[in-house]
C-alpha cells in the first residue's frame, strides 16, 4: 500500500488538486486519516484550516474512520417515494448498527446519500460507489453476502 | 402518437461507447473538422442561430454565451456533469453511451472561444463515468483528433451546490464548492481567474450536430424559443423509468402516458415534478403544457435538468416536501445566511405540518419565508429550494389544510 505521502505528493503539481488528492488517499485507505489532511495542507501550501474545511465540505470525503465497505442508502425525493426508509431499516437491522455508524469489526458503515444518479431503479444503494438498483428488504442478505 | 428525437443519444446503443473508431465510423469528429474550418466569428453565429439554450437548468442561449468571452491568452472550456438534481440521469446516460461526442462538443467550443484546455468536473457519484472519460479521452489523444485541444477530467466530492458554475469553478481549484458573487461572471473571470465558458454535458453533446446541419435546421425542432430537443429521465410512479429524447413542444401528458406508458399499478396520476428536486410540482389540469423552459416557466414550473418524477394518487405531497425541504437544509453550502437559515427554517416548519403539529400562522410563515429565499439567496440552489413547497401550497393546498392541528 503505498504510505499517504507518496500518494498525496503525486498530486503536488496539479492546480487545485488537492481534492484529487483526497480522493486517491480515500482509494487506498477509504477515509482521510488526521496526518493526510495536514500533510496535504503542507504540500498544497494552504493552512491546516483550509485543508480541513476542504476535506470536511464534501460529502464523499470523511475525516472519520470507516468500514471496509461503504454501504449508502439513497433517501432523495424518487427512493423515498420507492421505500427508502423501509429499505434503510432492514440495513440497520441486518447489520446492528445505526446510519452512521460502523460495525465492530470494521467491515461495514452505514450512510445516507442525496441521489446517485440511478433513478430507473429506485430504490438504489451504493457499495463503495458500485450501485445496485431496485432493491427491496428481501434482498438485504443476498447483497451484503457478495461483500467478502 | 409523439415520437423520439434523438440528436445527443443518436449513436447511444449503436455503437461501442469504449471505441472511439465506432464514433468515428458513424461520422464522429466530422464537425470538429468543419468548424475548425469556419472562422471563431462564424461558428460562434452559427450556435447563436440555433438558438441552443444551455441544457442544464437555466437555459441561457450558449453562443450568446460564448460571445461574451473576451479576448486573453489562457481560456478554458469547462462541463458541467455534476449533475446532482435527484431524479436526473441523463447526463450519465450520455455520456456512457456516447463519450466521444462530448469530447468533439467541447472541442468545438474550445474553438469557438479560442480555448486549449478544457475540464470535466464529474460528481463524486460516478467514479465509473470518471474512468471512461479517462479511457475515451487517451483514445481520443491518442488518435490526433482533438488537436490542441485537450481535457482532463476532475472528480466532485458529492456536493449539490457544486452543480452551480462558480461553486463548480471554486471546486476545480481544491477549494469548498461555495459560489462566487456575480458578477464578474465567469466568461469574464473563471476557473483561475481566467475567461471560462462553464456549459452542461447535454449543451456540449448538441453541438456536433449544430455544426454538421446548421442552426437554421436545429432552430426548427420543437418550440422555437427553446428549440432542439430534451433529454428526460422518467423516474417515479411510472410504467417505463426511461431515459427519451424529445422535441421541446412534446407536452408532459405524451411524455407521462405516451413515453412513460402512464401509472404504475393501474393508479391514477396525482403530480409530477419536473426539472429535478428544486421543480415545481405539477397537477393534471396543466399536463398539457409543452416542456419547453419557456412554457414550463409559465405555469410556474420549470424544465431544469429534465427528470420527471411522477407520483401516484397515493402518494402524500406533505410528506414528500418534507423530504425535500431536508435535501436543501443538507445540501446549503452555508454561505449565505438566507440560504444557510432559511432552508433550516423550511425544514422545521414542513416537519411540524408533517407531523400534524402546525397551526394555519406556520403556512404564512413558510410562505413569506419562501417568498423571501427566492429572492434573496444567493445562487440557485436557495432560490430555487422553496420551488416545491410554493407549488404545492398552491396546488395541493387542501393536503396542506388536512394536516393542520385544529
Amino acid at each position: 500500500m503505498a504510505t499517504i505521502q507518496d500518494i498525496i505528493t503525486s498530486y503536488k503539481d496539479k492546480p487545485g488538486g488537492i481534492i484529487e488528492a483526497y480522493h486517491a488517499v480515500q482509494r487506498e485507505y477509504n477515509y482521510l486519516p488526521e496526518e493526510a489532511v495536514e500533510f496535504a495542507a503542507q504540500v498544497f501550501g494552504i493552512s491546516a484550516a483550509q485543508a480541513f474545511g476542504v476535506a470536511t465540505f464534501y460529502s464523499y470525503l470523511s475525516v472519520a474512520k470507516r468500514g471496509q465497505y461503504i454501504i449508502r442508502m439513497c433517501e432523495s425525493a424518487p427512493c423515498h417515494i420507492a421505500g427508502a426508509d423501509i429499505l434503510i431499516k432492514a440495513f440497520e437491522d441486518a447489520l446492528g448498527i445505526k446510519v452512521g455508524e460502523t460495525t465492530a469489526d470494521g467491515k461495514f458503515t452505514l450512510e445516507l446519500t442525496e441521489c446517485v444518479g440511478q433513478c430507473q431503479g429506485t430504490p438504489v444503494i451504493t457499495i463503495n460507489s458500485i450501485p445496485y438498483i431496485d432493491m427491496n428488504p428481501e434482498q438485504v442478505p443476498t447483497v451484503l453476502a457478495l461483500c467478502q | 402518437m409523439a415520437k423520439e428525437m434523438r440528436i445527443v443519444l443518436r449513436n447511444a446503443d449503436q455503437i461501442n461507447p469504449e471505441k472511439i473508431e465506432d464514433y468515428l465510423q458513424a461520422g464522429g469528429y466530422k464537425a470538429l473538422e468543419k468548424a475548425r474550418s469556419m472562422s471563431r466569428q462564424d461558428l460562434i453565429a452559427e450556435v447563436k442561430k440555433s438558438n441552443l439554450r444551455g441544457r442544464g437548468g437555466a437555459g441561457f442561449n450558449a453562443g450568446m454565451k460564448w460571445s461574451f468571452v473576451p479576448e486573453a491568452p489562457v481560456k478554458y472550456v469547462v462541463c458541467n456533469l455534476d449533475e446532482g438534481e435527484p431524479g436526473t440521469y441523463k447526463d450519465r446516460t450520455i455520456v456512457e453511451k456516447d463519450p466521444q461526442r462530448l469530447l468533439e462538443g467541447m472541442a468545438i467550443c474550445g474553438h469557438a472561444i479560442n480555448s486549449n484546455q478544457g475540464y470535466i468536473y464529474c460528481r463524486g457519484e460516478y467514479p465509473y463515468v470518471v474512468d471512461l472519460l479517462r479511457r475515451a479521452i487517451d483514445q481520443a489523444r491518442d488518435n490526433g483528433v482533438l488537436g490542441d485541444f485537450d481535457i482532463e477530467v476532475r472528480m466532485g466530492g458529492g456536493a449539490y451546490v457544486c452543480g452551480e458554475e462558480t461553486a463548480l469553478i471554486e471546486s476545480i481549484e481544491g477549494h469548498r464548492g461555495e459560489p462566487r458573487f456575480k458578477p464578474p461572471f465567469p466568461g469574464v473571470s473563471g476557473l483561475w481567474a481566467k475567461p471560462t465558458v462553464v456549459n452542461n454535458v447535454e449543451t456540449f453533446a448538441n453541438l456536433p450536430d449544430i455544426v454538421m446541419q446548421g442552426g437554421e435546421w436545429f432552430a426548427s425542432i420543437g418550440t422555437p424559443s427553446y428549440p432542439g430537443t430534451k433529454v428526460l429521465t422518467l423516474t417515479g410512479d411510472v410504467v417505463n423509468r426511461i431515459p427519451i429524447e424529445v422535441p421541446t413542444n412534446t407536452t408532459i401528458r405524451e411524455v407521462i402516458f405516451e413515453f412513460g406508458g402512464g401509472i404504475r399499478g393501474g393508479k391514477k396520476f396525482k403530480a409530477v415534478q419536473i426539472g429535478g428536486t428544486s421543480g415545481g410540482f405539477i397537477p393534471e389540469s396543466l399536463l398539457d403544457t409543452p416542456i419547453d423552459a419557456d412554457s414550463m416557466r409559465n405555469i410556474g414550473a420549470t424544465l431544469g435538468t429534465g427528470a420527471v418524477l411522477v407520483m401516484d394518487e397515493t402518494r402524500d405531497i406533505v410528506d414528500i416536501v418534507t423530504r425535500i425541504s431536508k435535501f436543501f437544509e443538507h445540501e446549503s453550502c452555508g454561505k449565505c445566511n438566507p440560504c444557510r437559515e432559511g432552508t433550516f427554517r423550511a425544514y422545521e416548519i414542513m416537519k411540524k405540518i408533517n407531523n400534524g403539529q402546525a397551526a394555519p400562522a406556520d403556512l404564512d410563515k413558510l410562505a413569506l419565508l419562501s417568498r423571501v429565499m427566492t429572492k434573496a439567496c444567493l445562487c440557485g440552489l436557495g432560490q430555487a429550494a422553496p420551488g416545491p413547497i410554493l407549488t404545492t401550497m398552491e396546488h395541493f393546498n387542501s393536503e396542506y389544510q388536512a394536516r393542520l392541528q385544529i
